[in-house]
């Protein structure tokens, strides 16, 4: 089914048997990763280039060591050692990478919409790694990967993202998918970190923590990020964590026995989470981060693996 | 092929694994392999022969071969991949892979490739039920059930109760769609 989309820009664009196929390779391809030998060789001779216009090495490691695993070439092209900041223009620098014949440009920026605009621009797949307050379609992906893992599936499942939502791209990818596979989503946050009118896209708002979180099956905690702190938004750090934070003792009391945490890093500790709960049984992060390595293959795979009109009319291949 | 003769060919393949297993020292470290998805159900049923021969079962792995395909650019992404699941050490192993029909041999290629990246075998043999010719590589099945000359406008499909056919068949078919 993901055979008609050449790129992965939003999950907004993905139908919930798209998201389900994506999740079933993943698995598969989770299972790669605990070979002794972590590698296949699907991907020989293709070409993937992450495009960074912002830092990031969680997320470009792990497309980079997805694209490895599959046995394609990776290459890393950040804007801090490129001619942007000689003037080059987006475009210019795609088109200019495209040139050297990548299969996949991976690709993360500041600016809602960037990914796209490059998309319109280069004959190849594009990715989205994560573009401004819009989308971050792969870590919307490995979150429900890691939800359905944990909670055996997320029919009927609640999951309680709290922090700042206005400016959050997980957020936003989380809201485009979760409801799709059959998740309730409740948000919260502070009154200033909520977008009018998001309810719109079938979540529920809490201001309140202990309310948000109340029977929930997972809770997605987001960073704060230091430069919103002591802008108008938030007064301060110790205000937010006493409100919106999640430390040992509100976590014991207000959650669920089961209930799972998430976070899509890197953590403030203290902050949004404290150490004992970031570190304790309920944590999931790190499989996340293990779950996004699988993820991406997966995107990768379904993206660069040659021409998918031809394998819909030819479903098995028996040799 | 009827139900009977495939129960009977599938018993004398285990009796002839076993002998050469037994012939080579190799009973102790024998290993069975199923290639997805057609090896998969007679892997497991020879594992059954084999017990009843050796007195011990051997372990059994499936591998899925998707990853590992020559064809990627011609066919394109594979739109389902099932679970490879080898559990043990293939170390020194005498491994059996097994599948329900031998063609090109590139699914065998293919396959070989997958299992040296677990471990070092000591020897791997091939056992399927059919080989039905047409090979475009230098591979051969150890252990064959029949083999026959098929000609390449006909398919070769194996039916097996375990895969929710009513009965074990084998059959030849016109290709669909060529």
């Amino acid at each position: 089914v993901i055979g008609r989309h050449k790129h992965c820009l939003a999950l907004a664009d993905f139908s919930r048997e798209e998201i389900l196929e994506v999740l079933d390779l993943a698995t598969s391809m989770k299972e790669v990763l605990q070979r002794p030998i972590k590698k296949v060789p699907s991907l020989r001779g293709k070409s993937v280039v992450n495009l960074f216009f912002e830092a990031s090495t969680r997320t470009r490691s792990s497309f980079e060591i997805a694209a490895k695993v599959l046995s394609a070439d990776a290459l890393n092209w950040t804007a801090s050692a490129s001619s942007v900041t000689k003037g080059e223009t987006l475009v210019d620098t795609a088109r200019n990478l495209e040139a050297m014949r990548p299969d996949v440009l991976v690709v993360r920026h500041a600016a809602g919409g960037a990914p796209r605009l490059v998309a319109e621009n280069v004959s190849c797949s594009v990715v989205s790694a994560g573009d401004g307050a819009h989308e971050h379609p792969t870590q919307g992906l490995l979150d429900a990967f890691t939800l359905r893992e944990a909670l055996g599936g997320l029919e009927g499942k609640t999951v309680a993202i709290v922090g700042d939502i206005s400016h959050s791209r997980v957020a936003r990818s989380n809201l485009h998918c979760l409801p799709k596979l059959g998740a309730r989503v409740r948000l919260c946050g502070p009154p200033t970190m909520i977008p009018a009118g998001i309810e719109a896209l079938g979540a529920q708002v809490h201001h309140r923590l202990q309310e948000a979180v109340r029977d929930a099956d997972a809770v997605i905690m987001l960073r704060i990020q230091h430069e919103r702190i002591g802008d108008p938004l938030i007064p301060g750090t110790r205000e937010y964590s006493k409100l919106w934070g999640l430390n040992a003792k509100k976590a014991e009391e207000w959650l669920k026995p089961s209930c799972v945490i998430l976070h899509p890093g890197p953590i403030n500790r203290g902050v949004e989470l404290s150490p004992e709960v970031a570190d304790g049984a309920r944590s999931v992060i790190l499989d996340q981060v293990q779950n996004g390595v699988a993820v991406r293959m997966a995107i990768l795979y379904l993206l660069a693996g040659g021409n998918p009109a031809e394998a819909e009319s030819k479903p098995e291949a028996k040799a | 092929m009827n139900a009977n003769e495939i129960d009977r060919v599938v018993k004398r393949l285990g009796r002839e694994i076993a002998d050469r297993a037994r012939a080579a020292g190799a009973a102790k470290d024998l290993a069975i392999v199923g290639i997805r998805r057609g090896g998969v159900h007679l892997a497991k049923r020879l594992q059954g022969e084999l017990e009843r021969t050796l007195g011990a079962a051997p372990p059994l792995g499936t591998l899925d071969i998707a990853l590992y395909r020559d064809d990627l650019a011609e066919k394109g992404a594979a739109p389902v991949i099932g679970p490879t699941d080898v559990r043990f050490p293939v170390q020194g192993k005498t491994l059996v892979l097994v599948d329900d029909v031998l063609y090109t041999g590139r699914t065998v290629r293919a396959a070989l490739d997958e299992i040296v990246d677990f471990g070092r075998p000591r020897r791997v043999w091939l056992a399927v039920l059919v080989d039905r010719g047409g090979r475009e590589l230098p591979i051969a099945a150890d252990f064959a059930g029949a083999r026959v000359e098929v000609a390449d406008a006909d398919d070769v499909q194996v039916r097996l109760v375990e895969a929710g056919a009513p009965e074990d068949a084998v059959v030849v078919k016109p290709r669909r769609g060529s």
